[in-house]
């Protein structure tokens, strides 16, 4: 039950995204953010769109593989979409009964609603956490903060703590599965009672997970130590990411976004919203 | 004679008891020599001090006295530095019993690569290493893989593929097949005799499993932190009444031979393999 839960939903690939160096990468999803809420015309809409299907395309990553991505989303989606559609007032009115009226500027906003916290997630998730292996991910944050080094902020073991945690989350969620079942077995419910009963139930499941958690940390602060580490200095990387030409692509090609939805809101502004 | 591998004289090891104000002594006077290239199994049940010795070797841990020279160099000299202890932990490395609790990268090969980058290894030199050592191990296929998804048998070999990749002279296995299903146990075993055999890395296997420890050059059998039985697996699995009494078994085969001795049959004590005890038997029954 637990397992079915996809984090760290790296996708192995040699794809032009999977290429690019993890710190382009990043400022390129924050930017694609940027143009993602700068969107304001269907016009603009269109151009994201096609954008982001493009990027799922050059990507290769299976649609299959996003669309279940972006599952945990269905209750948002869901509710921000019927919620536009109801309360938008607009001029046309498409639909009216009683008390209520539906508006085609309400739907269009839904659809459009809808489609941005679509993209959002579809697209910055192909840019980064599909495409870029976690330590991958970790190292090029590591290294874009490494300014802060300067005023002696624990980058490297920011990083390092950011890893390893995503590392283990699968295994600590194996666990709990273990633990839970081997609690049901002793006679243990989860899911009768109220709120507070349930959360009461959890306890003996918390607990050893905890103590289990600390033996593991332990245990691999010794294997750790029998490897060599000794922080951040010193140290080198297998994989050698710098900028090259394909950073320089998508970096251009994530400003061209930018700026041609600025400019289609301004020059064709059909149903802005 | 040239200088042994591993040297150790003397070694004491204690710890406060938490309700009592008496030392509790894991090791007491420990000495063995280890020479370059075997392949030594360590026995010894529960709270022997068979994993507390293996953490003395590569400074884990530090000995309360004693000796213990690592090709010659002394590491328990409080004035070692950090680089010449690094360098200690380069040479002697350790693989640990839960294969989970020692990989550190969400990737195979992420994961091998991490103790040469530790090392400051040029970047293509590390990609050589985790190559080769994946090869060795045989994970190439699941280089991308996220360990997570691999079987124990698998993320163990993954976790000795780590170790490969920082070139050691001896890999320390700390009970490294206990938690192992039959199959898991059986690659790693494949595994570890390939490393002995074909890169000449000095192996010390410490293992509750005798039939494991038959396959070694040596066996040492520790008892109350002290050298019990040392010698051959055939020597030391002789003495079945001495390793009953220090708690541990012996092979099957080499224990029903002892009973049957016992009782008046004639018999070798120093039989290992069951096929060859199987043979024994049946020329004597048709005699």
């Amino acid at each position: 039950m637990l397992k079915d839960i996809t984090l760290g939903q790296y996708f192995p690939g040699k794809s032009f995204l999977h290429r690019i160096d993890p710190r382009t990468k990043v400022i390129s999803a924050l930017l694609y953010i940027a143009a993602v809420f700068l969107c304001q015309s269907i016009m603009s809409f269109i151009i994201l769109l096609a954008v982001t299907l493009a990027m799922i395309a050059v990507s290769g990553v299976p649609v299959k593989i996003i669309v279940k991505g972006l599952k945990p989303l269905i209750f948002i989606l869901a509710f921000t979409t019927i919620y536009n559609v109801f309360f938008y007032t607009g001029d046309t009115i498409l639909f009216h009964w009683k008390f209520i009226t539906i508006y085609l500027e309400g739907v269009v906003f839904a659809v459009i609603m809808g489609l941005r916290i679509i993209c959002l997630l579809a697209g910055s998730s192909v840019l980064l956490t599909y495409t870029t292996s976690p330590i991958m991910l970790t190292d090029g944050i590591e290294r874009l903060l490494s300014p802060l080094n300067k005023i002696k902020a624990p980058v490297h073991e920011f990083a390092m703590m950011m890893s390893i945690a995503l590392r283990f989350i699968p295994t600590l969620v194996e666990e709990t599965d273990k633990i839970m079942s081997a609690q049901k077995a002793r006679g243990a419910d989860f899911s009768s009672g109220g709120l507070i009963k349930r959360a009461k139930a959890l306890i003996p499941v918390l607990i050893p997970l905890f103590i289990s958690a600390f033996r593991r940390a332990s245990d691999l602060a010794v294997a750790m130590e029998c490897r060599c580490y000794r922080g951040g200095s010193g140290r080198t990387r297998m994989t050698k990411t710098h900028f090259g030409a394909r950073d320089a692509v998508l970096f251009a090609l994530t400003i061209i976004l930018g700026v041609s939805i600025v400019i289609v809101n301004i020059y064709l502004p059909i149903w802005v919203i | 004679m040239s200088v042994p591998f591993i040297k150790v004289e003397d070694l004491i090891f204690t710890y406060d008891d938490e309700d009592n104000i008496d030392k509790h002594y894991v090791l007491k006077n420990l000495s063995l020599e280890i020479e370059k290239g075997s392949f030594v199994c360590v026995l010894g049940h529960n709270g022997s001090g068979k994993s507390t010795f293996a953490k003395l070797l590569n400074m884990i841990l530090t000995p309360d006295s004693g000796k213990i020279y690592i090709d010659g160099f002394d590491i328990t000299d409080p004035e070692i530095t950090e680089n010449e202890l690094f360098e200690i932990r380069r040479k002697i490395g350790m693989v640990f019993q839960n294969p989970d609790n020692q990989l550190v990268a969400t990737i195979v090969e992420e994961d091998v690569a991490f103790g040469p980058e530790n090392l400051g290894v040029e970047p293509s030199e590390i990609r050589r290493r985790v190559d080769s050592a994946l090869e060795t191990v045989g994970m190439s296929a699941y280089a991308t893989h996220a360990p997570h998804r691999l079987s124990g048998g698998q993320k163990q070999r993954v976790a000795i593929a780590g170790i490969i990749a920082m070139e050691p002279e001896c890999i320390i296995f700390d009970e490294s097949t206990a938690m192992l299903d039959p199959q898991g146990r059986k690659e790693v075993m494949n595994t570890i005799s390939k490393l002995n055999r074909e890169q000449g890395i000095t192996v010390i296997h410490i293992t509750h499993n005798m039939d494991e420890a038959v396959k070694a050059d040596r066996v040492v059998v520790i008892n109350e932190g002290e050298v019990f039985l040392d010698g051959t697996p055939k020597e030391v699995f002789s003495n079945v009444a001495k390793l009953r009494q220090a708690g541990l078994d012996v092979p099957q085969v080499t224990e029903l031979f002892y009973d049957l001795s016992i009782h008046g049959v004639d018999l070798p004590s120093d039989i290992l393999c069951e096929e060859e005890g199987a043979e024994i038997l049946s020329a004597m029954l048709k005699k």
